[in-house]
């Protein structure tokens, strides 16, 4: 097969569409002429994951969206009606539930990744804050769409997330009125979340996606050995460690997804409820504004930061400190590239401290996770503290231990790949 | 090396954490249902609608959907199973009029969904776990729900059963009384091996009305999960083939 020439023009309609639109040029720029480094590893699938997990969302949500009904008294057996009713109704909804939990699942490694090779370092600092509004824009998405079944557990966990912003001072008995429509959650707060869950936020999550591709195609991929391809360029001006993204990384992220699709549908056609983590037993009963579940949980992917929330004691006769503390454990993730002072990127090349520094982060983060799902009794408060003390020490200690660490020697060039 | 203890540190963790756990809650029972088991699922549904649905709805439960999936026939749904409706396209109601709370206390609630909210086993359990209580309005208590507003509805297939207490002491040092265990006294019109087939067969319709299309799922998913295995192992070699020629 002859290739055809690089500058040929394009003939046919897709001619007529490149004289109107740089189809052909954006394809060549940013897919199969975009060059990624060759030796990406088991870490770099979640981002194309992340990706897919999104198109899941958008268009299981539109589905639901056509039968669901956004009023208190009729949403819970709306939901009920697409699980019996509707036709495949009862797939959409596992594939939205279960696609809710993948996408902290993947959202969390794609995240862990960056701390692993550094991928938040210069030049990459806005890909990272673009990454980081991402997350935020996701719990929101995924708080205000855990309250729409409208179960007794949507609604107690909205009372006491939306009660968090009632401890601010001054004017948080106000913002909180303002925020539910009403003094308790009610059918307004319903009809704000669902407007929220299925248009306001989807939006700007798709932007924010949009700006993180754009942020990450201008300055390129990191990867595992944290070192710039560009910097070792053949004569044609091409990455000597870099493949073009298709068909090299096409077809690898092809084979992940389908890796991930055969553990998702496992979960979908198994194990939907997750044993309680991803949809709770409590939330199969309808809100009940007079019963209080006996035992309130958010979903598992916020427990981390919920327990942070439960660590912090009140004091001076207010409980905004836990709030504070809890908003700070997501405001202080924007600093990161900041905070990071060592001279190379990767994990590879750096010494010791940050080794355990970064383990004693991600077990405490689990540690965290744990604690948030049990009452607060027994061990746990105590737990909760020592690791929200650990968690913000791995972030305020950072440019003293980044500087401190001992570092290897960064090869100019990629070291392995598969 | 300190990767390695790190990863052991990361996977003991959790283990750690459960361990700490407290106790304390009586076990329950394991139920053993199979939501593929037609004939205990309609022995179920007999059983529901003969002694549950004079008191306790299952709105959410269509009785045409039951007879399909049950593989009822209509003339046996009509005749035998449909007490508190003629239209078979109707949810499973209640006979109990809107104000029956002043009966019991609190309302009989829907079970529609309540295998998806406690479980199989909580229901096979509550079913086994009354014991004589004259303390309490209708005479009877449960292991697994005490202060229960019900009556011991199927007493009479049961039989009686006592409550069997142990001394512990308890944080202040003194002896204790603490209800572990219940036994049978005084037996029913069934066998205890009757009795227990009788509550796994309802405890698996109530979790078959809880999703309908459970094992349907659970057999479509069988075939999805080895198509994507398949779809996984061309990929795979697909991206061999693309890859080889990467040094």
């Amino acid at each position: 097969m002859a290739a055809a020439p690089e500058s040929a023009a394009s003939k046919g309609l897709l001619g007529w569409i490149d004289q109107r639109f740089p189809l052909t040029a954006l394809w060549r720029s940013q897919v199969s002429e975009y060059y990624a480094p060759k030796n990406f590893n088991f870490w770099y699938y979640f981002g194309s994951l992340a990706l897919l997990v999104l198109v899941n969302q958008l268009v299981t949500g539109i589905f639901l969206t056509m039968n669901y009904k956004p009023a208190s008294a009729d949403a819970f057996a709306s939901v009920e009606y697409i699980m019996r009713d509707v036709s495949w109704g009862w797939l959409i909804r596992y594939m939205h539930s279960t696609g809710a939990s993948a996408f902290f699942v993947v959202v969390y490694l794609h995240m862990f990744r960056a701390l692993l090779y550094g991928s938040h370092r210069k030049p990459r600092e806005l890909l990272w804050i673009f990454g980081c509004l991402i997350f935020l824009v996701l719990m929101a998405e995924g708080f205000m769409g855990y309250v729409l079944p409208w179960g007794n557990m949507s609604f107690w966990g909205a009372q006491v997330i939306t009660s968090l912003f009632g401890s601010l001072p001054v004017i948080g008995g106000s913002l909180l009125e303002w925020i539910r429509g009403d003094y308790v959650i009610a059918d307004a707060t319903l009809n704000r979340f669902f407007a929220l869950h299925v248009a306001a936020l989807p939006l700007a999550l798709i932007f924010l996606v949009i700006a993180h591709l754009m942020a990450l195609h201008e300055v390129g991929s990191n990867n595992p050995d944290g070192i710039e391809i560009h910097d070792q360029e053949d004569e044609h001006g091409h990455p000597l460690d870099g493949v073009p993204f298709h068909p090299y990384y096409t077809v690898k992220d092809l084979m992940g997804v389908m890796f991930f699709l055969v553990i998702f549908c496992g979960v979908i056609f198994f194990a939907p409820t997750f044993g309680g983590l991803f949809l709770e037993g409590p939330n199969f009963e309808p809100a009940n504004p007079l019963q209080t579940p006996p035992h309130i949980a958010p979903v598992w992917y916020f427990t981390p930061f919920y327990a942070m929330l439960r660590a912090v004691p009140s004091f001076w006769g207010t409980q905004v400190w836990g709030v504070l503390v809890m908003g700070a454990s997501i405001v202080i993730l924007f600093f990161v590239p900041w905070l990071d002072r060592s001279p190379v990127r990767s994990i590879r090349y750096r010494g010791p401290i940050y080794k355990i520094m970064l383990t004693i982060f991600v077990v405490s983060f689990i540690v965290l996770g744990l604690c948030g799902l049990k009452p607060p009794a027994g061990i746990y408060p105590m737990l909760a503290k020592i690791c929200t003390f650990l968690y913000f020490a791995f972030f305020v200690l950072m440019p003293w231990y980044t500087r401190f660490d001992r570092v290897k020697p960064v090869p100019t060039r990629v070291t392995s790949h598969d | 090396m300190i990767k390695r203890l790190l990863l052991i540190a990361v996977v003991l963790m959790p283990a750690g954490v459960a361990l700490a756990q407290e106790g304390g809650e009586i076990a329950l029972k394991h139920a053993g249902t199979d939501i593929t088991d037609i004939a205990s699922l309609q022995r179920g549904a007999r059983d529901f609608m003969n002694y549950c649905s004079g008191c306790h709805s299952l709105t959410y439960l269509r009785y045409n959907r039951m007879a399909e999936d049950l593989r009822i026939p209509e003339a046996d749904l009509k005749g035998n199973l449909m007490f508190t409706s003629s239209n078979p396209f109707d949810g499973v109601n209640s006979a109990l009029p809107a104000d029956a709370a002043a009966w019991f206390g609190k309302q009989p609630p829907d079970l529609s969904l309540i295998a998806r909210e406690r479980g199989v086993d909580y229901l096979y359990s509550y079913m086994k776990g009354f014991y004589v209580d004259p303390s309490r309005m209708w005479g009877v208590n449960n292991l697994y729900l005490p202060g229960v507003a019900m009556p011991h509805i199927l007493a009479s297939l049961q039989g009686r059963q006592e409550p069997v207490y142990k001394n512990e002491p308890d944080s202040t040092g003194n002896a204790h009384m603490v209800l572990v265990d219940v036994k049978l006294t005084t037996p029913g019109t069934l066998s205890e091996q009757e009795y227990d087939v009788f509550c796994r067969d309802l405890a698996n319709f109530l979790d078959y009305t809880g999703e309908p299309v459970k094992a349907k799922r659970q057999s479509l998913g069988v075939f999805v999960v080895l198509f994507l295995l398949v779809g996984f192992a061309f990929t795979y070699l697909l991206k061999k083939e693309y890859w080889k020629d990467v040094h």
